[in-house]
């Protein structure tokens, strides 16, 4: 059977839509209200709570823990701090995405590897000749973000504690309703917000108190669709849907490298030393990569055109599509674009794409396909940077929002 | 229609109906003899006891290939296949192990015994699949000779050896692990639970005289995986009505193509004249002319009981004498007022609405093929356990059940004693062994069918009861089924062919090697009409 989070009891209660999906075995919610707009706003108006509990967690303990992660991820693990995270790819040996996740360093040999797929195996086949114990606490441990502007508001009076200092990426322990709780700055929005890592018996008194805490400043629990629209303002891919882990792939071409997925900054191969996919990431330095992720964002009045030949007002889906749909440059198909969602924010239809890499510079124009009273027209788009949406207290040390004045 | 034919097969089992099917289709004029009263050989539905159908051989299916369903209709002739979607396997420390048809059900139920074996279960699955997927254009290929000079042969094996060339390296290493390795060796390098292991390795050894840690079983495993149902690689399922549905659709087809299908219409010998077969002589003295025959029937029964030795060449018959059968398998049908309540997992579930599985361990599974080695029947079997009144109600009256059982190992040449005395001291072993993990079985049973490797020789005419018509260990598949030479479904006599799973690609209710005989015939011996 399916599993419920440890923040189940909650979601079930709150979950008036019962729009249910699974997540790595659980059922978390998709939208807890009929309408999902407030649980995107709350992402980038007031704060959001969202249970991403599912998220796969490792525990990487020991003398070999850094050497392991070392040998395993492109990023150069030993030049993260204590009390630092870091966004990281790993790659099987043809130098293919396998996962990505981000690594959390607790202490100097103890780290936390947040993933989307089931790692320990891969892990434990790195490890071996390596003196390190990994444990899989995914289940042990529970996960609740808190995301938005006021989230920092919200989490230093619930924690009691001033996390002003917290700068992105940074980790800091706490301690919420007597519960310990590791305070992350991290997240899947690119917003202002932290993660919570805490052990699964203190989730509900957690949860309880973050509500009422949070009740003032709009705390919204918000499911996985407004999450998927924050995380493609972010400009963030998503596994599986973004691309293919070369885990999962049936044919070679399924495979992207870390340069393709955008991620090349992640790729640190001026470190000595071996890691997973070395040498198939610098052949492809020096080679090239065919396939580039690219923000694509489609231009409205030619969307609008194609409606009006139709004699309909533009139709846009209010929640974010996943699927397949073709990219051309001058009547060619140079590519695909895999999410993508009409950004309340921006007012703009924007979407990530896979592009052959010579269109996949921003600037290009190239075209788009919609399908506009069942037939399929082309409408034009551009290529431009991610993340579409990048507010500076994302990233900001200090900041002053209307009513989060300290007590 | 009546004589004079094109073809005559000898035989009505799923091959031999599937080569009549194919070559009515073409337009010549067939006759299917069957000796039983009912089509289908070992895949026949047949009311044992009043009220109770059941598969009284085969009893799953999966292999049976997609193109023939597609290329005879065999919808259209009546053909549902249900799905199977579990596999529950009760565990000797009173635990148990299910693999569901959903894969988070599965991730969990697996979870539980081991986090590593969850995630390689995945990893595993993806492999076997492209490897199957890779080794499957095998099943649609007539073997060529290796050491032939047929420029048609060599082409065929280009095509093959390009399938495999696009493995990449690790799968074509894994493959090469496969041809060579044990089940349990094999599955030992991805997985730590014992009744995973167990029930996995249980599909290298279904049928053949050897145990989970005999060299040569790894393949068989692949040879599972290559089992199809709607584009859906690795399905198993049942068919409405029991596997007689599936030779009762393909026999529509062959019928409605015009095949004249003939039952309690035993051959008792090929009309050979001048190194040319010219016909059949059948039980009550009749003969019957045509141009060609053909045998569905395995290869001792086409070569040594239906022709004269001296018709044959020497060595080619001693390759045949020297083909192994070594029957295995018993099968158990009950007859249940109730359903069985493991205490593993107990009461009504859809645990038992799939197959149940006693292999709790590879020590168990060895052990009972250790009987075997010394000619005994395994005191506690291994069993493929499905209860088809819970797919297909009408299999057994309302709130009865049928429970099929498949047993393993039977030898059927038997150290001491005959099958006639030993039947029900083998049903004694399977009724007792399942009682160990549902004890309320004994109270259950109304009726019970035990089926040695004898009986099922004696019923279907399989030699020693070989499910396969002949193991399906390497030195007997592709260019050596059944003997080198011989593979591409002709026979030393002009105008005899083979279609049994005694040919390339083998057993199980696939059909392929009816219908790659009737395409060679007619590609060769009898050109479409």
């Amino acid at each position: 059977m399916l599993k419920g989070t440890p923040f189940h009891s909650r979601v079930q209660a709150l979950c008036v839509s019962h729009d249910w999906r699974r997540w790595a075995g659980y059922i978390v919610a998709s939208r807890y209200a009929l309408a999902v707009d407030w649980e995107y706003h709350a992402i980038r108006n007031s704060a959001a709570l969202i249970d991403v509990s599912p998220l796969y967690k490792y525990l990487i303990e020991g003398p070999g823990a850094e050497r392991l992660l070392c040998r395993v991820m492109t990023r150069d693990v030993r030049r993260l701090r204590p009390g630092r995270a870091a966004y990281t790819v790993w790659c099987d040996d043809h130098g293919k995405a396998l996962d990505d996740g981000v690594v959390a360093r607790l202490g100097p040999e103890r780290f936390r590897l947040t993933a989307a797929d089931p790692n320990l195996r891969w892990l434990e086949l790195n490890a071996r000749g390596l003196d390190v114990t990994i444990r899989d606490v995914s289940a042990a441990q529970a996960a609740l973000a808190v995301q938005g502007p006021l989230s920092r508001t919200i989490l230093e009076r619930a924690a009691e504690q001033d996390l002003g200092d917290l700068a992105y990426f940074g980790l800091v322990e706490g301690a919420i309703a007597g519960t310990p709780v590791v305070i992350s700055r991290t997240g899947y929005t690119g917003d202002l917000g932290y993660e919570l890592f805490l052990p699964a018996d203190g989730a509900l008194a957690v949860w309880d108190h973050l509500m009422a805490v949070g009740g003032p400043y709009q705390l919204t629990p918000a499911g996985m669709l407004a999450l998927d629209m924050a995380r493609i303002e972010a400009g963030l891919i998503l596994i599986e849907v973004d691309y293919t882990s070369a885990r999962h792939a049936l044919i070679p071409e399924q495979r992207s490298s870390p340069y393709e997925l955008g991620l090349g900054w992640t790729v640190d191969l001026d470190r000595p030393g071996s890691f997973v996919g070395r040498r198939a990431l610098e052949a492809e330095i020096r080679d090239g990569s065919p396939w580039t992720i690219a923000g694509l964002e489609v231009d409205w009045p030619s969307l609008e055109a194609l409606f009006a030949r139709v004699d309909l007002p533009p139709a846009v889906p209010h929640v974010a599509w996943r699927g397949s749909a073709p990219v051309y440059a001058g009547g060619r198909e140079v590519g695909y674009a895999t999410s993508g969602v009409f950004s309340p924010l921006l007012k703009k239809t924007i979407a990530l794409a896979t592009l052959r890499t010579g269109h996949a510079a921003p600037g290009t124009e190239l075209a788009f396909e919609v399908t506009v009273e069942h037939m399929r027209r082309r409408a034009a788009a551009q290529v431009v940077a991610t993340p579409f949406f990048d507010p500076p207290r994302k990233r900001a040390r200090l900041q002053v929002v209307a009513g989060s004045a300290p007590a | 229609m009546s004589g004079p034919y094109d073809a005559i097969i000898i035989g009505g089992g799923h091959n031999g109906l599937v080569t009549a099917a194919y070559l009515a289709r073409a337009g010549r004029r067939v006759l299917v003899l069957e000796k039983r009263p009912v089509l289908g050989g070992a895949a026949v539905t047949e009311e044992v006891f009043p009220g109770f159908r059941y598969s009284v051989f085969s009893y799953v299916v999966s292999l049976l290939r997609p193109e023939i369903v597609r290329e005879l209709e065999l919808a259209g002739h009546g053909l549902h296949i249900l799905p199977l979607e579990s596999t529950f396997t009760p565990l000797e420390n009173g635990d148990h192990l299910v693999r569901w048809g959903d894969h988070d059900q599965t991730m969990w139920a697996l979870r539980r015994h081991s986090l590593r074996d969850a995630e390689a279960y995945d990893e595993y699955g993806r492999m076997m699949s492209l490897m199957a997927r890779a080794v499957k254009p095998i099943l649609n290929t007539p073997p060529p000779d290796i050491a032939g000079f047929d420029p048609s042969h060599w082409r065929d094996l280009l095509s093959l050896g390009r399938h495999f060339l696009g493995l990449e390296r690790d799968q074509l290493y894994a493959f090469v692990k496969l041809m060579t390795m044990s089940a349990a060796d094999f599955l030992d390098e991805w997985f730590e639970t014992e009744g995973l292991k167990a029930t996995m390795s249980a599909s290298g050894i279904i049928g053949t005289r050897l145990g989970p840690r005999s060299p040569g079983t790894a393949y068989v495993l692949l040879h599972h995986y290559m089992g199809e149902i709607d584009g859906v690689f690795r399905a198993w399922g049942f068919a409405k009505g029991g596997t007689g549905a599936i030779s009762e659709a393909i026999a529509g087809a062959a019928r409605a193509a015009g095949a004249e299908i003939r039952t309690e219409a035993g051959v008792t010998a090929v009309l050979v004249n001048g190194g040319t077969a010219v016909g059949v002589a059948l039980e009550s003295g009749e003969e019957i002319r045509a141009t060609l025959v053909v045998s569905s029937l395995d290869p001792r029964r086409t070569f040594v009981d239906l022709v004269p030795a001296t018709a044959l060449p020497a060595d080619f018959l001693a390759d045949i004498h020297a083909f192994r059968f070594d029957g295995s398998s018993a099968k158990v049908n009950l007859a249940l007022d109730g359903l069985p309540d493991f205490t593993a997992l107990p009461g009504p579930g859809p645990h038992l609405r799939g197959a149940i599985s006693i292999s709790p361990s590879i020590d168990y599974l060895e052990r009972a093929y250790d009987d075997a080695k010394y000619g005994r029947h395994s005191r506690r079997p291994y069993m493929d356990i499905i209860i088809p009144s819970l797919l297909d109600p009408a299999m057994a009256p309302p709130g009865k059940h049928v429970m099929s059982i498949f047993v393993q190992y039977a030898p059927y040449d038997l150290r001491e004693g005959a099958w006639d005395d030993k039947r029900e001291a083998l049903g004694d072993a399977v009724v007792n062994t399942l009682a160990e993990f549902a004890p309320n079985i004994k109270d259950r049973i109304l009726h019970r069918q035990v089926l040695t490797p004898l009986d099922i020789e004696r019923m279907t005419g399989l030699s020693e009861g070989n499910i396969f018509q002949g193991e399906l260990t390497l030195h007997q598949l592709f260019f050596l089924r059944p003997a080198a030479r011989w593979s591409r479904y002709r026979t030393p006599i002009r105008g005899y062919w083979q279609c049994g799973s005694g040919t390339h690609p083998g057993g199980g209710v696939m059909g392929a090697p009816g219908r790659l005989a009737a395409l060679e015939i007619l590609g060769h011996g009898l050109s479409p009409a």
